[in-house]
Protein backbone atom coordinates (compact mmCIF):
# COMPACT_ATOMS: atom_id res chain seq x y z
CA UNK A 1 0.00 0.00 0.00
CA UNK A 2 1.54 3.50 -0.70
CA UNK A 3 0.72 5.68 1.56
CA UNK A 4 1.17 9.56 1.38
CA UNK A 5 3.42 10.85 4.57
CA UNK A 6 2.06 14.30 5.23
CA UNK A 7 0.27 17.11 2.91
CA UNK A 8 4.21 18.71 1.48
CA UNK A 9 4.10 22.41 2.28
CA UNK A 10 6.54 24.97 1.15
CA UNK A 11 7.45 25.33 4.67
CA UNK A 12 8.16 21.66 4.81
CA UNK A 13 10.18 21.62 1.43
CA UNK A 14 12.63 24.67 2.65
CA UNK A 15 13.53 22.33 5.94
CA UNK A 16 14.87 19.87 3.70
CA UNK A 17 16.75 22.30 1.39
CA UNK A 18 18.32 23.72 4.63
CA UNK A 19 20.28 19.69 5.08
CA UNK A 20 21.74 20.13 1.73
CA UNK A 21 24.95 21.80 1.83
CA UNK A 22 26.99 23.64 -0.95
CA UNK A 23 29.22 20.87 -1.96
CA UNK A 24 32.15 23.23 -2.03
CA UNK A 25 31.90 24.84 1.04
CA UNK A 26 29.97 22.12 3.43
CA UNK A 27 29.49 24.52 6.30
CA UNK A 28 26.19 26.28 4.56
CA UNK A 29 23.11 25.52 2.95
CA UNK A 30 21.65 26.42 -0.42
CA UNK A 31 19.21 28.02 1.47
CA UNK A 32 22.17 30.18 3.31
CA UNK A 33 24.27 30.19 0.50
CA UNK A 34 21.01 31.93 -0.99
CA UNK A 35 21.12 30.15 -4.48
CA UNK A 36 17.23 29.37 -3.96
CA UNK A 37 15.22 32.07 -5.57
CA UNK A 38 11.56 29.89 -5.07
CA UNK A 39 10.08 27.39 -3.60
CA UNK A 40 6.93 26.55 -5.35
CA UNK A 41 4.08 23.84 -4.09
CA UNK A 42 1.51 22.71 -6.10
CA UNK A 43 -0.54 19.90 -5.05
CA UNK A 44 2.03 17.00 -4.67
CA UNK A 45 4.42 18.77 -7.14
CA UNK A 46 7.46 20.85 -6.25
CA UNK A 47 8.92 23.35 -8.39
CA UNK A 48 12.53 24.78 -7.03
CA UNK A 49 13.89 27.58 -8.47
CA UNK A 50 17.82 28.01 -8.17
CA UNK A 51 20.54 30.63 -9.86
CA UNK A 52 24.40 30.18 -9.96
CA UNK A 53 26.75 31.50 -8.05
CA UNK A 54 29.30 32.46 -10.52
CA UNK A 55 28.25 31.52 -14.53
CA UNK A 56 30.53 28.68 -14.70
CA UNK A 57 30.48 27.30 -11.31
CA UNK A 58 30.96 23.38 -11.38
CA UNK A 59 28.70 22.98 -7.70
CA UNK A 60 25.19 24.07 -9.54
CA UNK A 61 25.05 20.28 -11.04
CA UNK A 62 25.84 18.82 -7.40
CA UNK A 63 23.49 20.63 -6.02
CA UNK A 64 20.64 20.46 -8.40
CA UNK A 65 21.16 16.39 -8.18
CA UNK A 66 21.51 16.77 -4.15
CA UNK A 67 18.25 18.85 -4.13
CA UNK A 68 15.92 16.07 -5.96
CA UNK A 69 17.73 13.50 -4.04
CA UNK A 70 16.97 15.24 -0.81
CA UNK A 71 13.53 15.60 -1.63
CA UNK A 72 12.79 12.37 -2.81
CA UNK A 73 14.34 10.90 0.08
CA UNK A 74 11.50 12.13 1.80
CA UNK A 75 9.24 10.92 0.01
CA UNK A 76 8.39 13.73 -2.49
CA UNK A 77 9.02 11.79 -6.35
CA UNK A 78 7.69 14.95 -8.33
CA UNK A 79 9.97 17.58 -7.85
CA UNK A 80 11.43 19.79 -10.78
CA UNK A 81 15.02 22.22 -10.08
CA UNK A 82 15.02 25.04 -12.89
CA UNK A 83 17.90 27.02 -12.90
CA UNK A 84 17.66 30.99 -13.72
CA UNK A 85 20.32 33.83 -14.56
CA UNK A 86 18.35 36.81 -13.61
CA UNK A 87 17.83 38.41 -11.08
CA UNK A 88 22.41 38.08 -11.36
CA UNK A 89 23.15 36.64 -7.77
CA UNK A 90 25.02 38.56 -5.21
CA UNK A 91 26.78 37.78 -1.76
CA UNK A 92 24.89 40.17 -0.56
CA UNK A 93 21.94 37.13 -0.66
CA UNK A 94 23.98 35.41 2.15
CA UNK A 95 22.43 35.20 4.69
CA UNK A 96 23.43 36.61 8.20
CA UNK A 97 23.59 32.89 9.78
CA UNK A 98 25.46 31.60 6.61
CA UNK A 99 28.25 34.43 7.01
CA UNK A 100 28.17 33.71 10.44
CA UNK A 101 28.96 29.55 9.46
CA UNK A 102 31.54 31.02 7.04
CA UNK A 103 33.65 32.65 9.70
CA UNK A 104 32.97 29.47 12.25
CA UNK A 105 34.47 27.24 9.37
CA UNK A 106 37.54 28.98 8.82
CA UNK A 107 36.20 31.48 5.74
CA UNK A 108 35.67 35.10 5.82
CA UNK A 109 32.95 36.45 4.72
CA UNK A 110 32.01 38.77 1.81
CA UNK A 111 31.66 42.53 2.48
CA UNK A 112 28.68 44.19 1.40
CA UNK A 113 28.35 45.38 -1.64
CA UNK A 114 27.12 48.44 -0.86
CA UNK A 115 30.38 48.93 1.16
CA UNK A 116 32.36 52.60 0.27
CA UNK A 117 35.31 50.77 -0.57
CA UNK A 118 33.68 47.96 -3.49
CA UNK A 119 32.76 50.89 -5.14
CA UNK A 120 35.70 52.67 -5.26
CA UNK A 121 37.41 49.16 -6.26
CA UNK A 122 39.84 49.63 -3.11
CA UNK A 123 40.46 46.13 -1.34
CA UNK A 124 38.09 45.79 1.93
CA UNK A 125 39.38 45.35 5.48
CA UNK A 126 39.06 41.74 5.89
CA UNK A 127 39.43 40.04 9.14
CA UNK A 128 41.45 36.76 9.60
CA UNK A 129 38.89 34.15 10.50
CA UNK A 130 41.26 32.05 12.95
CA UNK A 131 42.71 35.02 15.04
CA UNK A 132 40.42 37.70 14.80
CA UNK A 133 43.39 40.01 13.79
CA UNK A 134 42.51 43.26 11.19
CA UNK A 135 46.28 42.98 9.73
CA UNK A 136 45.74 41.30 7.04
CA UNK A 137 46.54 40.80 3.00
CA UNK A 138 45.27 39.58 -0.21
CA UNK A 139 47.52 37.07 -1.77
CA UNK A 140 45.45 36.48 -4.86
CA UNK A 141 42.47 37.61 -6.58
CA UNK A 142 41.67 34.01 -7.48
CA UNK A 143 41.14 30.80 -4.52
CA UNK A 144 40.44 27.41 -4.08
CA UNK A 145 36.85 27.95 -5.73
CA UNK A 146 35.58 30.65 -8.20
CA UNK A 147 33.59 32.02 -5.56
CA UNK A 148 36.74 32.50 -3.00
CA UNK A 149 39.91 34.73 -2.98
CA UNK A 150 43.19 34.00 -1.22
CA UNK A 151 44.38 36.09 1.79
CA UNK A 152 47.08 35.65 4.35
CA UNK A 153 47.17 37.54 8.22
CA UNK A 154 50.21 38.99 8.84
CA UNK A 155 49.34 38.51 12.47
CA UNK A 156 49.40 34.63 12.85
CA UNK A 157 51.29 33.79 9.59
CA UNK A 158 48.04 31.56 8.74
CA UNK A 159 46.41 31.83 4.73
CA UNK A 160 42.82 32.10 4.61
CA UNK A 161 39.66 31.73 2.45
CA UNK A 162 37.91 34.82 1.82
CA UNK A 163 34.10 34.72 -0.04
CA UNK A 164 34.66 37.13 -2.60
CA UNK A 165 32.12 40.11 -2.81
CA UNK A 166 30.28 39.84 -6.19
CA UNK B 1 19.03 38.72 -43.22
CA UNK B 2 16.51 38.02 -40.32
CA UNK B 3 17.04 39.66 -36.96
CA UNK B 4 16.53 36.07 -35.49
CA UNK B 5 19.69 34.76 -38.14
CA UNK B 6 21.75 38.06 -36.59
CA UNK B 7 20.74 37.38 -32.80
CA UNK B 8 22.25 33.62 -33.43
CA UNK B 9 25.22 35.03 -35.50
CA UNK B 10 26.05 37.49 -32.81
CA UNK B 11 25.44 34.70 -29.75
CA UNK B 12 28.02 32.29 -31.61
CA UNK B 13 30.23 35.14 -31.93
CA UNK B 14 30.49 35.63 -28.36
CA UNK B 15 30.46 31.96 -27.39
CA UNK B 16 33.33 31.44 -29.71
CA UNK B 17 34.89 33.76 -28.14
CA UNK B 18 34.79 33.04 -24.94
CA UNK B 19 35.48 29.33 -25.35
CA UNK B 20 38.33 29.75 -27.01
CA UNK B 21 40.12 31.67 -24.73
CA UNK B 22 38.95 29.55 -21.98
CA UNK B 23 40.85 26.94 -23.83
CA UNK B 24 44.23 28.72 -24.42
CA UNK B 25 43.88 29.33 -20.30
CA UNK B 26 43.22 25.93 -19.66
CA UNK B 27 46.53 24.82 -21.23
CA UNK B 28 48.13 26.68 -18.59
CA UNK B 29 46.92 24.48 -15.79
CA UNK B 30 49.59 22.73 -14.18
CA UNK B 31 52.02 25.12 -15.49
CA UNK B 32 51.39 28.63 -14.15
CA UNK B 33 54.89 30.50 -12.91
CA UNK B 34 53.51 30.42 -9.49
CA UNK B 35 50.51 28.33 -7.62
CA UNK B 36 48.08 31.63 -7.38
CA UNK B 37 48.37 32.50 -11.06
CA UNK B 38 47.84 28.67 -12.23
CA UNK B 39 44.70 28.98 -9.71
CA UNK B 40 43.42 32.52 -11.51
CA UNK B 41 43.86 31.50 -15.15
CA UNK B 42 42.00 28.23 -14.52
CA UNK B 43 39.33 30.02 -12.57
CA UNK B 44 39.33 32.35 -15.33
CA UNK B 45 38.86 30.12 -17.78
CA UNK B 46 35.54 28.37 -15.79
CA UNK B 47 34.03 31.64 -15.96
CA UNK B 48 34.33 32.13 -19.79
CA UNK B 49 33.40 28.49 -20.41
CA UNK B 50 30.30 28.92 -18.27
CA UNK B 51 29.51 32.50 -20.05
CA UNK B 52 30.36 30.50 -23.34
CA UNK B 53 27.82 27.59 -22.31
CA UNK B 54 25.33 30.60 -21.66
CA UNK B 55 25.81 31.83 -25.30
CA UNK B 56 25.76 29.13 -27.48
CA UNK B 57 22.60 27.23 -25.33
CA UNK B 58 20.92 30.67 -26.54
CA UNK B 59 22.20 30.49 -30.12
CA UNK B 60 20.97 26.81 -30.27
CA UNK B 61 17.46 28.30 -29.06
CA UNK B 62 17.22 31.19 -31.44
CA UNK B 63 18.18 29.52 -34.26
CA UNK B 64 15.71 26.65 -33.41
CA UNK B 65 17.43 23.40 -35.12
CA UNK B 66 17.85 21.45 -32.42
CA UNK B 67 21.73 22.07 -31.94
CA UNK B 68 22.81 22.44 -28.06
CA UNK B 69 25.69 24.06 -26.42
CA UNK B 70 27.88 20.95 -27.12
CA UNK B 71 27.07 20.38 -30.63
CA UNK B 72 27.85 23.78 -31.52
CA UNK B 73 31.31 23.57 -29.66
CA UNK B 74 31.91 19.81 -30.46
CA UNK B 75 30.71 19.61 -34.05
CA UNK B 76 31.08 22.58 -36.30
CA UNK B 77 34.47 23.31 -38.40
CA UNK B 78 37.11 25.59 -38.21
CA UNK B 79 35.20 27.75 -40.89
CA UNK B 80 32.13 27.75 -38.82
CA UNK B 81 33.57 29.47 -36.00
CA UNK B 82 33.28 32.77 -35.41
CA UNK B 83 35.80 34.04 -33.03
CA UNK B 84 37.84 36.43 -32.86
CA UNK B 85 41.88 35.41 -34.10
CA UNK B 86 42.93 37.40 -30.64
CA UNK B 87 41.27 34.67 -28.69
CA UNK B 88 43.07 31.50 -30.56
CA UNK B 89 46.40 33.48 -30.71
CA UNK B 90 49.28 30.88 -29.06
CA UNK B 91 49.67 31.11 -25.13
CA UNK B 92 53.58 32.05 -25.56
CA UNK B 93 55.66 33.56 -22.47
CA UNK B 94 53.58 34.80 -19.38
CA UNK B 95 53.58 38.18 -21.00
CA UNK B 96 51.57 37.14 -23.79
CA UNK B 97 48.77 35.69 -21.65
CA UNK B 98 48.36 38.56 -19.40
CA UNK B 99 48.46 40.88 -22.71
CA UNK B 100 46.06 38.76 -24.19
CA UNK B 101 43.86 38.94 -21.35
CA UNK B 102 44.05 42.20 -20.45
CA UNK B 103 43.21 43.12 -24.47
CA UNK B 104 40.59 41.26 -24.47
CA UNK B 105 38.80 41.97 -21.02
CA UNK B 106 39.34 45.61 -21.66
CA UNK B 107 36.62 45.29 -24.55
CA UNK B 108 34.86 41.80 -22.66
CA UNK B 109 33.75 44.32 -19.96
CA UNK B 110 32.46 47.49 -21.24
CA UNK B 111 30.47 44.77 -24.09
CA UNK B 112 28.97 42.92 -21.07
CA UNK B 113 27.70 46.23 -19.15
CA UNK B 114 25.94 46.87 -22.50
CA UNK B 115 24.54 43.78 -23.24
CA UNK B 116 23.39 43.99 -19.48
CA UNK B 117 21.17 46.51 -20.93
CA UNK B 118 19.63 45.25 -23.86
CA UNK B 119 16.34 44.59 -25.34
CA UNK B 120 16.73 41.44 -24.98
CA UNK B 121 16.17 39.73 -22.43
CA UNK B 122 18.19 36.71 -22.38
CA UNK B 123 21.20 38.59 -23.31
CA UNK B 124 20.78 41.20 -20.61
CA UNK B 125 20.53 38.12 -18.21
CA UNK B 126 23.83 36.62 -19.37
CA UNK B 127 25.74 39.93 -19.47
CA UNK B 128 24.17 40.53 -15.94
CA UNK B 129 26.04 37.85 -14.31
CA UNK B 130 29.22 37.81 -16.90
CA UNK B 131 29.62 41.71 -16.01
CA UNK B 132 30.52 40.74 -12.35
CA UNK B 133 32.51 38.27 -13.25
CA UNK B 134 34.71 39.97 -15.53
CA UNK B 135 35.25 42.77 -13.65
CA UNK B 136 37.48 40.92 -12.02
CA UNK B 137 39.45 39.20 -15.08
CA UNK B 138 39.87 43.43 -16.22
CA UNK B 139 41.74 44.02 -12.13
CA UNK B 140 44.04 41.10 -12.44
CA UNK B 141 45.36 41.23 -16.05
CA UNK B 142 45.44 45.03 -15.43
CA UNK B 143 47.93 44.77 -12.25
CA UNK B 144 50.02 42.07 -13.99
CA UNK B 145 50.13 44.15 -17.07
CA UNK B 146 51.41 47.18 -14.85
CA UNK B 147 53.23 44.78 -12.28
CA UNK B 148 55.62 43.53 -15.80
CA UNK B 149 55.26 46.31 -17.22
CA UNK B 150 56.90 48.39 -14.93
CA UNK B 151 58.92 45.70 -13.51
CA UNK B 152 62.74 44.45 -14.27
CA UNK B 153 64.22 46.00 -17.42
CA UNK B 154 63.78 42.27 -18.77
CA UNK B 155 59.58 42.38 -17.98
CA UNK B 156 59.31 45.33 -19.26
CA UNK B 157 60.65 44.46 -22.45
CA UNK B 158 58.79 41.08 -22.72
CA UNK B 159 55.37 43.13 -22.10
CA UNK B 160 56.09 45.56 -24.58
CA UNK B 161 56.58 42.72 -27.11
CA UNK B 162 53.59 41.11 -26.09
CA UNK B 163 51.38 44.33 -26.71
CA UNK B 164 53.07 45.27 -29.91
CA UNK B 165 52.84 41.74 -31.63
CA UNK B 166 49.66 41.30 -30.15
CA UNK B 167 48.15 44.51 -31.38
CA UNK B 168 47.43 44.02 -34.92
CA UNK B 169 44.44 41.44 -33.94
CA UNK B 170 42.69 44.34 -31.81
CA UNK B 171 41.21 45.86 -34.83
CA UNK B 172 38.72 42.92 -35.25
CA UNK B 173 37.46 43.11 -31.72
CA UNK B 174 35.45 46.34 -33.11
CA UNK B 175 34.71 45.60 -36.51
CA UNK B 176 31.14 45.55 -36.99
CA UNK B 177 29.19 44.09 -39.99
CA UNK B 178 24.81 43.77 -41.22
CA UNK B 179 25.11 41.45 -37.65
CA UNK B 180 26.01 44.50 -35.34
CA UNK B 181 23.82 46.83 -37.95
CA UNK B 182 20.42 45.03 -37.27
CA UNK B 183 21.03 44.07 -33.41
CA UNK B 184 21.83 47.57 -33.02
CA UNK B 185 18.73 48.64 -34.38
CA UNK B 186 17.16 46.66 -32.43
CA UNK B 187 18.06 47.87 -29.26
CA UNK B 188 19.73 44.47 -28.51
CA UNK B 189 22.96 45.16 -29.27
CA UNK B 190 25.41 48.07 -28.55
CA UNK B 191 27.08 50.51 -30.70
CA UNK B 192 30.85 49.38 -31.09
CA UNK B 193 32.29 52.62 -31.28
CA UNK B 194 31.54 53.33 -27.51
CA UNK B 195 32.73 50.08 -26.57
CA UNK B 196 35.96 51.17 -28.59
CA UNK B 197 36.23 54.53 -27.31
CA UNK B 198 36.26 52.95 -23.46
CA UNK B 199 38.42 50.52 -24.08
CA UNK B 200 40.29 53.06 -25.88
CA UNK B 201 40.33 55.07 -22.39
CA UNK B 202 41.19 52.18 -20.37
CA UNK B 203 43.84 50.64 -22.69
CA UNK B 204 45.69 54.32 -22.51
CA UNK B 205 45.69 54.52 -18.82
CA UNK B 206 46.75 51.10 -17.90
CA UNK B 207 49.88 51.31 -20.64
CA UNK B 208 50.66 54.43 -19.18
CA UNK B 209 50.78 53.33 -15.41
CA UNK B 210 52.77 50.20 -16.68
CA UNK B 211 55.60 52.60 -18.68
CA UNK B 212 54.44 50.55 -22.03
CA UNK B 213 54.03 52.46 -25.38
CA UNK B 214 50.97 51.95 -27.12
CA UNK B 215 51.55 50.85 -30.35
CA UNK B 216 50.87 53.08 -33.50
CA UNK B 217 47.30 51.20 -35.55
CA UNK B 218 49.09 49.65 -38.24
CA UNK B 219 47.74 46.94 -40.46
CA UNK B 220 44.33 45.06 -38.48
CA UNK B 221 43.94 41.16 -38.97
CA UNK B 222 40.74 40.11 -40.18
CA UNK B 223 38.11 37.38 -40.96
CA UNK B 224 37.79 35.87 -38.00
CA UNK B 225 34.17 36.82 -37.63
CA UNK B 226 34.18 35.71 -41.38
CA UNK B 227 35.47 32.03 -39.78
CA UNK B 228 39.03 32.57 -41.77
CA UNK B 229 41.39 32.09 -38.82
CA UNK B 230 44.80 31.72 -38.10
CA UNK B 231 46.55 28.57 -38.31
CA UNK B 232 46.39 27.87 -34.31
CA UNK B 233 42.46 27.32 -34.44
CA UNK B 234 42.53 24.25 -36.20
CA UNK B 235 45.06 22.34 -33.71
CA UNK B 236 42.93 23.79 -30.97
CA UNK B 237 39.74 22.07 -32.03
CA UNK B 238 41.59 18.92 -32.79
CA UNK B 239 42.01 18.82 -28.99
CA UNK B 240 38.98 20.62 -27.71
CA UNK B 241 36.69 18.04 -30.22
CA UNK B 242 38.87 15.15 -30.27
CA UNK B 243 36.26 12.71 -27.98
CA UNK B 244 33.28 14.03 -30.08
CA UNK B 245 34.94 13.57 -33.17
CA UNK B 246 36.10 9.80 -32.17
CA UNK B 247 32.79 9.08 -30.53
CA UNK B 248 29.84 11.19 -32.23
CA UNK B 249 27.09 11.75 -29.44
CA UNK B 250 29.48 10.35 -26.83
CA UNK B 251 27.76 11.38 -22.99
CA UNK B 252 28.94 10.22 -19.46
Amino acid sequence: MVMIAAVITEERVRELLQNVKDPEVPAISVLELGVVRNVEVKDDSVLVTITPTYTGCPAMDVMRQDIEKELHDAGITNVRVQQVLSPAWTTDWITTEGKAKLLAYGIAPPEHTTDIRALKGELPVVECPLCGSKNTGMISLFGSTACKALWKCNACLEPFDQFKCL
Amino acid sequence: MTQQEALFQYCLRRGDDTLLLAQRLGEWCGHGPQLEEDIALTNIALDLIGQSRNYLTYAGEVEGKGRDEDHLAYHRNERQFVNVKLAEQPNGDYAHVIARCFLYDAYHLPLQEALAKSADAQLAAIAGKAVKEVTYHLRHSSEWLIRMGDGTEESHQRAQKAIDELWTYTGELFATDEVDAILVKAGIAPDMAAIKAQWDIKVNAVLQEATLTRPADGFMATGGRQGKHTEYLGFMLAELQYMQRAFPGAQW
